[in-house]
């Protein structure tokens, strides 16, 4: 379909790689749409938890199990693994192989390590009985942040499928545009991550008066 | 072994009637499969249609697979009928009523609405904007294969397991374990959440299709109709398919994990289910009616011979009516004590949805106007349109006055308006695009005189059943009733609503007869422009050939096709050899085949929480990914040289 690269206004040269080919250009587009599903699907675990964030149901409340600790490191974690998925982007564009790579590898880990604390995290909030079957809070606390802490580890394995892909064919139109889909994933978790924190961690334990 | 079997087989799959069924499933299978074996027949069906990516062949799986499905929900239908025909009737044992109406009900929404929407989708969105495929046509047969397995999950619950049996709405706390502990509702779940993903994969699709793969020279206000609708049914999916997902999923984990969301007891909040899945269950409303509006788009201007009246307030309606139906979703639940202010807002904008849809209603009705009406078949079930969603409209602004509500809700007034707006909206639209593509799906014509037959047989069924349901509704019936008294005086109306309910059986018969009979001796579609069409997929042959456009023609009006014509100019769509380049496309692929399979082998052991199961569909789901992320070449270039050739076969080439 050669009618391709009508809509951008600038020069093909100009563009990066992923924007410069037609077929994967679309393929961006596409993925934005796939993001406002993913989006309004964690509205809805918000609102979910919005509602029922004081069903405790004479379980344990968000200031007997929060705590401050794990909690810095996991975003101190999450924030920087976004900062190094752009360094990789970075890279890309200046087509240097083992540049993308290094960032992406540490982008990896990151996320390793924020899996890491979350698990630890919730084994611990299981350790003094808050199991979600407890009260609805926990139900919809364990939801909401797990479906976010599963995304992420979905990430990270997408990220490694990336980077056998980028060692064995470089950065081509298709690779850049995949690893610029999993950067845009991978900042939309961060923006997720940083409501979880404000609006379910900040926000119930100073007391659970949302704003 | 035998837990097993009870557990498979549990009594209310064990019925005499189910039996028969079940039986004539078991021998049709065998029929099936004896018939492909002797014919060497898998090896087409494996290549052609199995792992097809060809958004032509998608379309047409979609719609032998609606109308699989409209007869299943029409014999649960007729069953339902059948129960309500005479007072104090006993003829289906009460359990298995609550399974028919929920089946019914899930089965016509989710798996005939929405597929044959989809076919029609498939089969004209790439046409008609001068595309070759869709966006991402591998995405594309994975949506399939994931509302196949999802339809074929929900279908075999009353043979294995027992059928779900909460109503289509499914609200807790009836569906919590405590109160409905068979697998039923897991089926009904884990069904709809397999299907829902392949909906949402078909919404990015379609947008992305629609806003990066136009002609050169379709800006959007040269769109046709139905292009517009598809675009803006698929930001509606978007928007309210992952609430529905969300609703599914939190019943399931209190089901399957112990989770306390919509529990009694614990905390749970039944009511947070309820605003979910209504969130998600308004806009589906206008996912299954917009393009039913846009076929209709179509249709009048092209058998009225002039072009469609108000085109700007068409686009501007169908945009209205898009962002409206998010904030109606309360009018379902006006009874449930949301206070008078919040039911105040949601009956007002409920009833100012009436606004744009009557500006469309005006626009066909103005489009027909001094035009010279050609009464096709397609044409036919637009006519009968208009009655009915005046109707159905009309009632549904009186059960949005919120006082009003209170004495009507839940009631047969309820049944008969929606069913008067889905019938009358959905079914009379895609039977009308599926009259009207029909020749260009399969190079054939629909019998007129059979369809005829079949559309007032349908039709007069229609109105015979739905008309006596207001009535039953003003005299006190409720819907989900099993059996009712003799002396409330609504044995005759209920007798008439049944009689209509089997005429209407019969048309979809004589429908069927229709496509039959013209299968093996419909008049071939020689010219790929039966209809005097206006639009681009009339100007390739019927079928298109797998390619679609050999040249991707340049627009320069909303009724391309037909402004060609009437410049004289339409030979320029026969192409010139020379501008014959190379051409991109998709290949075939096994994959989305078997992402479906193993996404079906994972909810059935959801289903009975058998785990082992579930981990052997989720490495096949797991594989299918891993397959997809290396599988660099899943496209291929067509030769010149081969579409010249076929172009020439089909008499299209200009040297």
């Amino acid at each position: 379909m050669s009618q391709a690269v009508r809509h951008l206004e600038l020069p093909e040269q100009q563009l990066p790689l992923e924007f410069a080919d037609y077929h994967e250009s679309i393929k961006v587009t596409g993925f934005w749409i796939f993001l406002t599903t993913d989006l309004v699907l964690f509205a809805c675990l918000f609102a979910t938890f919005a509602v029922m964030r004081y069903d405790f149901a004479n379980g344990p409340t968000p200031i007997h199990l929060f705590h401050m600790g794990p909690l810095i490191l996991e975003t101190a974690l999450l924030l920087t693994s976004s900062f190094t998925c752009s360094l990789a982007i970075y890279q890309s564009r200046a087509q240097n192989k083992t540049g993308v790579l290094s960032w992406l590898i540490l982008t990896i880990l990151l996320g390793i390590g924020f899996v890491g604390t979350e698990v630890h995290e919730f084994i611990s909030y299981v350790g003094l009985g808050a199991t979600w079957h407890k009260s609805g809070f926990l139900s919809a606390f364990f939801t909401l942040v797990g479906t976010h802490g599963s995304h992420v580890t979905f990430g990270i394995f997408w990220a490694l499928t990336l980077v056998v892909q980028l060692v064995k064919r470089g950065i081509t139109p298709r690779t850049s545009r995949k690893l610029y889909t999993f950067a845009l994933y991978w900042h939309f978790l961060d923006i997720v991550w940083v409501f979880i924190f404000s609006f379910v961690y900040l926000v119930s334990m100073t007391g659970g008066k949302m704003a | 072994m035998s837990q097993i079997l009870a557990r498979l087989f549990p009594p209310q799959t064990r019925r005499p009637d189910e039996v028969v069924i079940e039986i004539g499933i078991v021998l049709s299978m065998l029929f099936l499969v004896y018939m492909l074996t002797r014919l060497k027949k898998w090896g087409w069906l494996w290549r052609e249609w199995l792992t097809s990516v060809d958004h032509k062949k998608i379309g047409i799986m979609y719609l032998v697979s609606a109308l699989l499905m409209l007869f299943r929900g029409g014999v649960d239908a007729l069953m339902i009928r059948s129960q309500l025909a005479l007072p104090n009737n006993h003829l289906l044992p009460v359990g298995q009523y609550d399974e028919l109406f929920t089946t019914h009900g899930t089965i016509m929404i989710f798996f005939m609405a929405m597929p044959f929407l989809f076919a029609l989708f498939n089969v004209a969105i790439p046409l008609m904007i001068g595309a070759r495929d869709v966006a991402f046509p591998r995405l594309n047969a994975i949506s399939f294969w994931l509302f196949a397995a999802g339809a074929i999950l929900f279908n075999i619950s009353f043979v294995v397991g027992g059928s779900p049996n909460a109503g289509w709405t499914a609200y807790p706390p009836l569906t919590e374990l405590r109160f409905n502990p068979g697998v039923g509702e897991n089926y009904y779940l884990v069904s709809l959440l397999i299907a829902g993903i392949g909906t949402t994969i078909t919404g990015i699709n379609f947008m992305t299709t629609i806003l990066r793969m136009r002609a050169p020279g379709m800006t959007l206000m040269r769109m046709p109709m139905f292009v517009w609708t598809v675009l803006v049914t698929g930001a509606l999916i978007v928007f309210a398919f992952p609430p529905l997902t969300i609703a599914l999923l939190l019943t399931l984990l209190d089901r399957l994990f112990g989770s306390s969301f919509f529990t009694l007891g614990h905390g749970g909040m039944p009511m947070q289910f309820v605003n979910l899945f209504w969130l998600f269950g308004h806009p589906e409303v206008y996912i299954v009616v917009l393009p039913a509006f846009g076929i209709f788009s179509e249709v009048v201007p092209v058998f009225s011979d002039k072009k469609l009246f108000g085109y700007p307030a068409m686009v501007g309606s169908v945009l209205a009516i898009t962002l409206l139906s998010y904030v109606v979703w309360v009018h379902h639940f006006f009874t449930m004590g949301a206070g008078p202010s919040v039911n105040a807002f949601f009956g007002v904008s409920t009833m100012l949805i009436a606004i744009p849809t009557g500006v469309k209603i005006f626009n066909w009705v103005l489009t027909m106007w001094g035009g010279r009406i050609r009464f096709t078949v397609a044409m036919l079930w637009q006519l009968a349109f208009i009655p009915a969603f005046l109707v159905a409209g009309a009632t549904g602004v009186l059960l949005a006055t919120v006082p009003v509500d209170y004495q009507m809700h839940n009631s047969y007034f309820l049944i008969a308006h929606f069913h008067l707006a889905l019938i009358g909206g959905t079914v009379f639209g895609v039977l009308s695009g599926m009259y009207y593509w029909w020749p260009k799906m399969f190079g054939f014509m629909l019998n007129e005189r059979q369809g005829k037959w079949a559309f007032w047989i349908f039709v007069s069924g229609f109105f015979v059943t739905f008309v006596p349901q207001y009535m039953l509704g003003f005299e006190g019936m409720t819907r989900r009733m099993y059996t009712y008294p003799a002396g409330l005086g609504w044995g005759p109306l209920n007798m008439v609503s049944t009689i209509g309910a089997f005429v209407q059986g019969l048309g979809f018969l004589v429908l069927v007869y229709n496509v039959l009979w013209s299968m093996r001796y419909g008049e071939r579609d020689l010219t790929g422009d039966p209809w005097n069409g206006r639009t681009l997929e009339w100007s390739l042959p019927s079928p298109a050939p797998s390619y679609n456009f050999a040249v991707i023609p340049a627009v320069t009006h909303r009724d391309e096709w037909w402004e060609m014509k009437q410049s004289g100019k339409a030979r320029a769509y026969k192409v010139k050899s020379s501008a014959i380049r190379p051409i991109h496309m998709p290949k075939r692929s096994a994959m989305p085949f078997f992402l479906g399979v193993s996404f079906f082998v994972v909810g059935f052991g959801m289903v009975f929480s058998w785990w082992v199961i579930t981990i052997i569909g989720a490495l096949g789901v797991i594989a299918s990914l891993l397959f997809s992320a290396f599988d660099y070449n899943d496209s291929e270039e067509i030769d010149p040289e081969d579409v010249r050739r076929s172009e020439a076969s089909l008499g299209r080439l200009e040297i």
